[in-house]
């Protein structure tokens, strides 16, 4: 009894870390299951945490989005327009673009479907934001305020418009735990874009991002983009992942190579993110309709290749697949600029009315007639 | 008739107690910010807030059970809420609230550069439970210690400390 008197400190000490070492190894001994990374008793005790810290989280959350708000939408509107005229026209370049790739994804269905290739779409997402984090830096995980009410389950893809930013972890009914690809425990299968090389990517201790599995290999180079590769079944096929940063020798493991890779999406500062909650053997409706309108382009402008009389240079977005508006005016047909212009050129001979019989038959030699230099615009401003 | 007396000793007598609210709140509204902070800024997740009330806990109540059972319950709290599995931080808290109240019932605790220097060593002592939980316990070979980084938290785990020990000093109860 003195014993226990006079070591009851100690020995409640040792108490308590023997009950959480035991616990622990509950924990680690527990079969893990993909969809349930804990046990239902460590779950339960998880969820009921969560549940009384996300009506704080929220608050929070929203008090901070509404003062940013209030900040960014009514206050903070410098250069404002100009960013509008500019995204403008980033727009309509990108519309340019979209068409020339939606030639190569037609291509690639075709193809696909001669080979009765199977392949997966994003069929439906979910939009979340996040309102809270770990707050650790052992761990890397973001909570969402979607849960299984919006039909999230464990184990789905989270992304961004820049790439993937990890899978969900716990699902809870009103909040989720999103495990970031840079957590020490997650993982993705990913494919390097140029050398199609599969390897898989993990989360280090320090936040980082990178691929273990590889031995030195000299094709594989900094700037390389790195998507998924679909074979971990977490991830749709072709989604960014991010660019190859830097390659170096793993010392613990070795004979492969740590290949750092910096992450598409900036992991911590994620504010909104979608989760994909089905995959769908064929491409949505809008997307095959935005297909479709590309194949009716697509022979459109075979068409104008036959005839490069009437190519509108003028207009290049007319040109280049932006379907034509229907009320708008017939491109009239101009001959093609000149290279070298000579006598013969269009626009060089000056008027009849300024032409005298019998004077010398050189253009560059009559006071009134335009140069050759002159000439292309003039010409130009005609097309 | 005979007179009982009895010896108190240092700790006893210098012992100090906080009121309810003042004992749940405070550790649950540092664990809140720990995982709220990060969210405005990434850099803040290099501070250790629970282990900051831990400690004060600890030091101030001089009783190692009590520092014992607040470090159990702060840490537990952690790893619930950072995904990680339960008793990593339960552990190592329990440790530096044991130690922590030991060593405050023998020396001058009430000193700014005395707590200065118990923050960033105890900031080390954690780093290094958590490793050897982390790689021994759990076997995670990945887990490696990095100095560096771990002096900076100490530090800057010291630098929030000193005023928070200063705050929470004006919520004391003598007794």
């Amino acid at each position: 009894m003195d014993f226990l008197t006079q070591y009851k400190n100690a020995l409640f000490l040792i108490a308590v870390l023997l009950a959480q070492a035991i616990a622990l190894a509950v924990q680690v001994r527990s079969p893990v299951d993909a969809a349930k990374p804990d046990g239902p008793s460590v779950r339960l005790i998880r969820m009921w945490a969560m549940t009384s810290v996300t009506p704080v989280e929220r608050v929070t959350h929203a008090l901070g989005s509404g003062a940013g708000h209030a900040w960014s939408e009514y206050i903070d509107l410098r250069h404002v327009r100009q960013q509008n005229k500019d995204l403008q026209q980033q727009i309509a370049r990108m519309r340019i673009e979209e068409a020339a790739i939606s030639e190569d994804a037609l291509e690639g269905r075709r193809l696909q479907a001669m080979l009765g290739f199977k392949e997966s779409y994003v069929g439906s997402t979910v939009a979340a934001e996040v309102i809270g984090a770990s707050g650790s830096e052992q761990s890397h995980m973001l909570t969402i305020d979607k849960g299984s009410r919006d039909g999230l389950r464990p184990d789905m893809a989270v992304i961004t418009q820049n790439g993937v930013v990890g899978k969900l972890r716990d699902v809870f009914p009103a909040t989720s735990e999103v495990l970031e690809l840079n957590d020490q425990s997650s993982g993705a299968g990913v494919v390097l874009a140029t050398t199609r090389i599969r390897a898989i990517l993990r989360g280090t201790l320090t936040g980082r991002v990178q691929i273990g599995n590889l031995t030195a290999d000299s094709r594989i180079q900094p700037g390389e983009q790195v998507l998924t590769s679909g074979g971990d079944q977490v991830y749709p096929r072709g989604l960014p992942v991010g660019v190859v940063e830097s390659i170096a020798p793993d010392p613990d493991h070795q004979p492969y190579s740590a290949i750092r890779v910096r992450p598409a999406v900036d992991l911590d500062r994620v504010e909104e993110v979608l989760v994909i909650t089905g995959m769908q053997a064929d491409l949505t409706p809008a997307v095959q309709q935005d297909l479709a309108a590309a194949e009716v382009q697509h022979a459109a402008d075979l068409s104008a290749e036959r005839l490069p009389g009437i190519h509108d240079d003028a207009n290049p977005a007319a040109a280049s697949g932006a379907a034509p508006a229907a009320n708008a005016p017939p491109v009239t047909p101009h001959p093609l600029p000149v290279l070298h212009s000579d006598r013969f050129t269009s626009g060089t001979t000056p008027p009849a009315t300024e032409m005298t019989p019998g004077a010398a038959s050189s253009a560059e030699s009559s006071p009134g007639a335009p140069s050759s230099t002159q000439a292309q615009p003039q010409s130009g401003a005609t097309r | 008739m005979m007179v009982t007396r009895s010896y108190m000793s240092r700790r006893e007598v210098e012992q100090q107690s906080f009121s309810i609210p003042v004992t749940v709140l405070v550790p649950l509204g540092a664990v809140l910010l720990q995982v709220l902070l990060p969210r405005v800024f990434h850099g803040l997740a290099i501070l250790d807030l629970p282990f900051i009330v831990t400690l004060f806990f600890a030091i101030s109540r001089r009783s190692a059970i009590a520092g014992t059972a607040t470090g159990a319950c702060i840490g537990l709290l952690q790893d619930v809420l950072t995904g990680q599995p339960i008793g990593v931080n339960g552990m190592a808290k329990s440790v530096i609230g044991y130690a922590g109240a030991s060593l405050g019932s023998r020396i001058d605790v009430e000193n700014t550069a005395t707590r200065a220097l118990l923050a960033f060593g105890f900031s080390l002592v954690q780093s290094v439970l958590l490793y050897l939980i982390e790689r021994r316990l759990l076997g995670i070979r990945a887990f490696h210690l990095l100095w560096l980084h771990e002096l900076l938290r100490a530090a800057a785990n010291t630098a929030v400390a000193l005023p928070v020990f200063l705050l929470l000093d004006r919520a004391k109860h003598q007794e």
